[in-house]
């Protein structure tokens, strides 16, 4: 040791909380309204004409923008709502690409070859997908843990077969099923009215996040937090693991089968891909990415997963990448294998995803003033 | 009669596909609590390194004995590959299964994806000996060699997998880890040397299954390893964790089902059927056929 140490360590650090504290203290009072500030922005977005050159195509209020935009939003949606099994109840289900699909399939089936009208289609496709998440969570939660995620993922796999095989020719098989619009509101149809589709996506998304900010705030949100700690002694305190288990599978399935109809929309169809274990996978990796158990980790990991998802692609065929050796511009032209090791990485070194972040910078940006406050 | 005979053979050609697979993912399973969707990468590399082998390996090619050497690259790649998996990215996160799970998740990902930009999306045509191509006759049924050629691998691997449990040391001290690691652990034994091992025998099997399997449908594609992990699941879920004769009899029952009713009722009821079998299985006996209680 070389560095001889200042006689100011010894001291108490009586003047050092003031000063550490004084921003905080504004920063808290701010806070709270940050979400109604984001809201607010998110709402006025599709006025703005703004252009941000290679972050996204095309001006903000562009349909394109705004589809891709809103897309980010339903996975955000469903990203939070996915994160109400796995990071407040502790539940590892690989099986929730199903009820996804039920409430995309179910509105664009209702719709298109049973010529319902939205308004019938809709709440149908979510009540149906409810059922279908009480069903098959009700023979899945005899298993826990490890066999509980084989076992749903098994289940998602007959749906995957399901559409896939088109039996009784409802799906449309492997090239998806394109959603009849002539039956539509006129408000949600047609290029031009892409905003709307927008507002849509915004208006699932702060219904996801208030449901779930509801439930965890409440007596059953306190026990399913505490089946993810120790499942053995909400048992021995006298409640039953397996009916508020029951409980959050089948609200966040209609959670999902929700996001599936906004999808559905949206998008204007639905493809087979959506059935795949893979989006399961991509819900888990946003989840953890954003940060599980937090309230706003999994939606930021949604958003981000979804736009990354959607720009690596033109970014991987960008001159910048193809200029690079054969080795390195091939796999960086597959988002999945950029996301997946960032996933893998993120596992190690952060934990907590990018909810996360903030307090460990706070630390590290606390802890470089106070070395340089013993420096001077 | 024939139809019956051939769909019995080629299902216990899908059966030793499944067992393949599946004996590695239940001993992994059973002795380190490691749910490895990365499982479905090493077949996968195990396919790929055997196709590369047959046509840029000296010595390899698609024929005769060449192929053996194809093929026994393929496999030497997929086992290297799960021992660098477990040492590299497993090990550090012993007892913390759900970071375990989403590691191999990640992984299962960005490999797939790996494969896919290094050898394009579409299958191509995979390097086989002629005779595989051929069909033999059994009682009358016109049986493809390709799946005789894989019931006799994991016969071999279920006969060999089996003899080392049984009577070697380190075969001991699977079975007693799967049993109760802690006692082993207790006992002064350093059971991540097994656990080390028991990854490269199912990455070994799982290899051999992606590059036998390439041979029976003729092409390798990226995507191969997924969709054969999610049968495999299920019939290490139905055999029972941990137990590799639970696996082989669990292969069989799903092997036999999905063929005989694809067969018999529409295409694609099998898959259902299969996954109707694993509901009852996990409602009458949630154990499993043999061995451990699957909980985590």
């Amino acid at each position: 040791m070389t560095e001889v140490k200042s006689p100011e360590t010894a001291a108490p650090p009586a003047a050092v909380p003031a000063e550490l504290t004084e921003e905080p203290v504004r920063w808290h009072r701010v806070r709270p309204y940050l979400p109604l500030v984001v809201l607010a922005v998110a709402l006025i977005l599709p006025y703005s004409t703004l252009h941000l050159p290679g972050i996204l195509e095309g001006a903000l209020n562009s349909p394109g923008t705004l589809q891709l935009l809103a897309v980010c939003l339903v996975f955000g949606g469903l990203a939070a709502g996915y994160d109400l099994l796995f990071g407040r109840t502790g539940m590892l289900s690989f099986g929730h690409a199903l009820y996804f699909a039920a409430g995309v399939y179910g509105t664009d089936i209702l719709i298109t070859r049973a010529g319902l009208p939205l308004w019938q289609a809709a709440p149908l496709a979510i009540i149906g997908g409810t059922i279908l998440a009480g069903l098959i969570g009700a023979v899945a939660l005899r298993t826990v843990g490890i066999a509980f995620a084989m076992v749903t993922l098994a289940f998602a796999q007959v749906g995957a077969i399901l559409v896939a095989r088109d039996f009784g020719g409802l799906t449309g098989g492997e090239e998806g099923l394109p959603l009849d619009v002539s039956g539509l509101p006129s408000g949600l149809v047609g290029v031009a009215n892409t905003v709307n589709l927008y507002w849509l996506a915004l208006a699932y998304l702060v219904v996801v996040v208030f449901v779930v900010h509801r439930v965890t705030g409440s007596p059953t949100g306190r026990v399913l937090a505490g089946l993810r700690d120790d499942e053995r002694r909400i048992g021995v305190l006298g409640l039953d693991p397996y009916r508020f288990k029951l409980v959050a599978f089948t609200l966040a399935g209609g959670l999902a089968a929700a996001g599936g109809v906004v999808y559905c929309l949206i998008v204007g169809g639905a493809s087979p891909h959506i059935t795949s274990s893979e989006l399961t996978l991509s819900l888990l990796v946003m989840v953890v990415l954003g940060g599980p158990g937090t309230r706003w980790g999994p939606v930021l990991g949604g958003i981000l997963y979804m736009y990354l998802d959607h720009r690596l692609v033109s970014f991987g065929t960008s001159g910048a990448v193809d200029a690079l050796p054969a080795f390195l511009s091939r796999p960086l032209s597959q988002p999945l294998f950029v996301l997946g090791t960032v996933f893998i990485l993120a596992v190690y070194f952060f934990p907590g995803g990018v909810a996360s972040l903030a307090p460990r910078l706070a630390l590290l940006r606390n802890s470089l003033r106070l070395g340089s406050r013993r420096e001077s | 009669m024939d139809a019956i005979i051939l769909l019995t053979l080629t299902g216990l050609g899908l059966a030793a596909l499944y067992f393949l697979v599946a004996s590695g993912l239940s001993l992994v399973f059973g002795l380190a609590d490691v749910l490895n969707f990365a499982h479905g990468l090493f077949l996968g590399v195990g396919a790929y390194a055997t196709w590369w082998a047959a046509g840029n390996l000296p010595g390899a090619g698609p024929d005769g004995f060449g192929f053996v050497v194809a093929v026994a690259f393929g496999v030497a790649a997929g086992t290297l590959m799960a021992v660098l998996v477990e040492l590299v990215l497993i090990r550090p996160l012993y007892s913390r299964t759900i970071e375990q799970v989403l590691v191999t998740v990640g992984l299962s990902l960005a490999g797939v994806a790996l494969l896919q930009a290094t050898w394009g999306a579409d299958a191509r045509p995979f390097p086989r000996p002629e005779w595989t191509r051929q069909v033999t006759s059994i009682l009358g049924a016109q049986v493809p060699n390709g799946g005789l050629l894989l019931i006799a691998a994991a016969t071999l691997v279920l006969g060999a997998i089996l003899a080392f449990l049984r009577w070697t040391r380190y075969g001991l001290i699977i079975r007693a880890g799967v049993e109760n690691r802690e006692m082993v652990t207790a006992l002064g034994i350093d059971v991540r040397k097994a656990f080390t091992l028991v990854f490269a025998i199912g990455g070994a099997a799982a290899a051999l299954a992606g590059a036998l399997g390439s041979v029976y449908f003729g092409t390798v594609s990226p995507q191969q390893g997924g969709s054969l992990l999610i049968f495999a699941f299920i019939v290490v879920v139905i055999g029972g964790m941990g137990s590799v004769v639970g696996s082989a009899y669990a292969a069989v029952a799903v092997g036999l089902l999905q063929q005989f009713v694809n067969y018999y009722g529409t295409s694609g009821l099998g898959d259902i059927c299969v996954v109707a079998l694993l509901a009852v299985v996990l409602l009458l006996r949630p154990q499993g056929i043999a061995g451990k209680v699957a909980t985590a």
